[in-house]
């Protein structure tokens, strides 16, 4: 789809000038304006804009918010404290930030779960689905390292908890964790690299979400129908119409952020992080962000001695297998047809699946105990399977839907009998 | 690179590998520095070991005591409480190693390997971290009259011996020595 020509004039002589140096306003140009995007995306394609402007509002509110931290275990909580109460409209760049990583997750679930939905990893787009994991777990180590910035006691004690995960690993883990902490425990030095670490990460998902879109637009945007762009029918200019789809979900997107920040700022945060730390008591719950509640489930799940691998290791191994496995999703998945919309078969299992991963964020908040365990195990299980079996084998035995000729042909019987005339549908990149 | 072309290495050649070498060796070496920063430094390991004045303990009250940022218990354990943990068999516990950093590492789980030895089985000398995921267990609690993780329901005995939960081994054993009847030197 880049492959076309650049349509771009430069009409003044500035434009000119600049064009004949440094072709930016070209780039742009050809990137977010004349750039043809499929005329079907339907708005779970508007995430990937929303995820950038959720970058961006978390790197401004971030620079501003630094301005006012003290990463020094005997300040930390103190100066927080003071950007809520006395620095001038500190307490709404806080909760922007602390609430704006909660949306940030929402945003990147819905786009991860959009692309397994529509077949979004296939070739040949592996590498384009690799540099948005790899998005992801830069964003689980930079939520991690701000969430311990406050110094409450979940900071603490949730630091405590996921830098012991290193432990369980034999010999080795003790060597690493020490390295990591610099010290024996959590403790100053710990916070004051979390500090630097968790200012700089964000600046490398920049860098890497400059690699994703550039792979994206190498090879164009999947769509609902799964089917590759033909003809220029099948596409509309990326200005106005993914501009303004973009947009308006912005907008949306925007007033569910400020309901949260305004109306219910604390409901996704855990009230224990307003104590501040002690490394001698231990809160009776230590439970991380909900966002991770899925993986957390899945480390507890794991209460049973594998083999030589005990239940600590195992557990470990599981969470940090079940990232790694997104990994292989693109060789995973046999199927020759790429969107859910023509695979009955798979559509239900990746609902189980969404259903599934669901659960496990809920047996997360729940204490390990009793039928918990049970159910947090039976859904680890399906997680792998769904992975491990169902895509690979699904792909072989499945007799999918008859697939459209191309996306004109699939938009038009879709609007047939609709309201909508005929010339606004079939010409629509002569609108507007 | 022209050593194809010749038969003699040239100049090129030497410099070719000369820089190369040079890069590697230089990359490897700055990198050191950036990895050696991140271990624990001096002011850290300095307070690698603390004395404590354990005089105020009697029989049947713990102290919990501040080492390497680690909360440490010392317990004057009562004498049902030694019997209890004496009375338990090895093949009861779930892990049978004693995990005492002042003995072999091989050494049994027994109650007396557990303790400060013979004639101090009184004293019970701990890291207070639950081996799970390092939360700190409540003291004087849980099915076995030891110790309760309330993070994850491991259950220690009043040995720190773990008995019941997710928790893989029992509490580990700082390496200590009595330096008087009172003093404890610990690390």
């Amino acid at each position: 789809m880049s492959g076309g020509h650049s349509t771009y004039t430069p009409s003044t002589g500035i434009e000119k000038w600049i064009d004949a140096r440094l072709p930016l306003p070209r780039l742009v140009y050809d990137s977010f304006i004349a750039y043809p995007v499929p005329r079907n995306l339907n708005y779970a394609y508007t995430f990937g804009g929303i995820l950038a402007i959720m970058l961006v509002s978390q790197i401004l509110t971030g620079v501003v918010l630094a301005m006012h931290y003290a990463s020094a275990t005997s300040l930390a909580f103190d100066s927080v404290e003071k950007i809520m109460r006395d620095v001038n409209s500190g307490w709404l760049l806080r909760y922007m930030h602390a609430n704006g990583a909660s949306m940030f997750f929402v945003a990147v679930y819905i786009h991860i779960f959009r692309g397994l939905y529509y077949g979004s990893y296939k070739a040949p787009r592996e590498l384009l689905w690799i540099l948005g994991v790899i998005i992801y777990l830069l964003m689980m180590a930079t939520a991690f390292m701000g969430y311990v910035l406050p110094w409450g006691q979940m900071s603490f004690w949730g630091a405590t908890v996921i830098t012991g995960f290193f432990t369980a690993f034999p010999i080795i883990g003790d060597p690493i964790q020490q390295l990591l902490l610099g010290g024996f425990a959590v403790d100053n030095p710990t916070l004051n690299r979390f500090f630097s670490l968790h200012y700089l990460l964000p600046f490398m998902i920049a860098g890497v979400v400059v690699l994703h879109v550039w792979a994206l637009h190498v090879t164009g945007q999947t769509n609902p129908t799964g089917i590759e762009v033909k003809s220029k029918t099948d596409t509309v200019p990326f200005t106005p119409y993914a501009t303004v789809k973009d947009g308006f979900a912005m907008v949306l997107f925007f007033i569910l952020f400020a309901y949260f920040i305004f109306y219910m700022p604390n409901y996704l945060g855990h009230p224990d992080n307003y104590i501040p730390a002690d490394s001698l008591k231990t809160p009776a719950h230590i439970v991380p962000e909900w966002y991770f509640l899925p993986f957390y489930a899945m480390l507890r799940a794991i209460t049973f001695n594998i083999g030589p691998i005990d239940s600590k290791l195992g557990g470990v191994l599981t969470m940090f297998g079940s990232i790694a496995i997104l990994f292989l999703v693109p060789w995973l998945d046999t199927s020759k047809v790429r969107s859910a919309v023509y695979r009955p078969w798979y559509k239900l299992f990746f609902w189980l699946f969404v259903a599934d991963a669901i659960l496990l964020g809920w047996l997360g908040s729940r204490p390990a105990e009793g039928v918990y365990v049970v159910m947090a195990q039976m859904a680890t299980l399906y997680y792998f399977v769904f992975f491990l079996v169902i895509m690979p084998v699904l792909g072989l035995i499945e007799t999918p839907k008859r697939l459209p000729n191309s996306i004109t042909e699939a938009v038009l019987a879709k609007s047939k009998g609709g309201a909508v005339p005929a010339g606004a549908t079939a010409a629509p990149e002569t609108k507007g | 690179m022209s050593a194809h072309d010749t038969a003699e290495p040239t100049r090129r050649d030497f410099l070719y590998i000369a820089t190369g070498m040079a890069g590697v060796v230089g990359a490897a070496s700055l990198a050191w520095p950036f990895i050696d920063q991140m271990r624990p430094d001096a002011s850290t390991l300095a307070a690698a070991s603390i004395e404590v004045d354990i005089s105020s303990v009697t029989e049947g009250m713990s102290l919990t005591v501040k080492w390497r940022g680690k909360p440490i218990f010392i317990r004057n354990r009562t004498p049902k409480e030694v019997d209890d943990a004496k009375n338990t068999a090895l093949s009861a516990l779930k892990d049978p190693v004693a995990r005492n950093a002042n003995l072999a590492s091989d050494a049994p789980a027994t109650d007396l390997e557990r303790s400060a030895g013979e004639g101090k089985e009184n004293w019970l000398i701990m890291i207070g971290i639950c081996t799970h995921l390092g939360c700190i267990p409540l003291g004087e609690s849980g099915e076995y009259g030891g110790w309760f993780c309330p993070c994850h329901g491991s259950t220690y005995d009043t040995a720190g011996r773990i008995r019941s939960g997710p928790a893989p081994e029992n509490m580990a054993i700082p390496p200590y020595e009595f330096l008087s009847d009172t003093h404890v030197k610990i690390g």
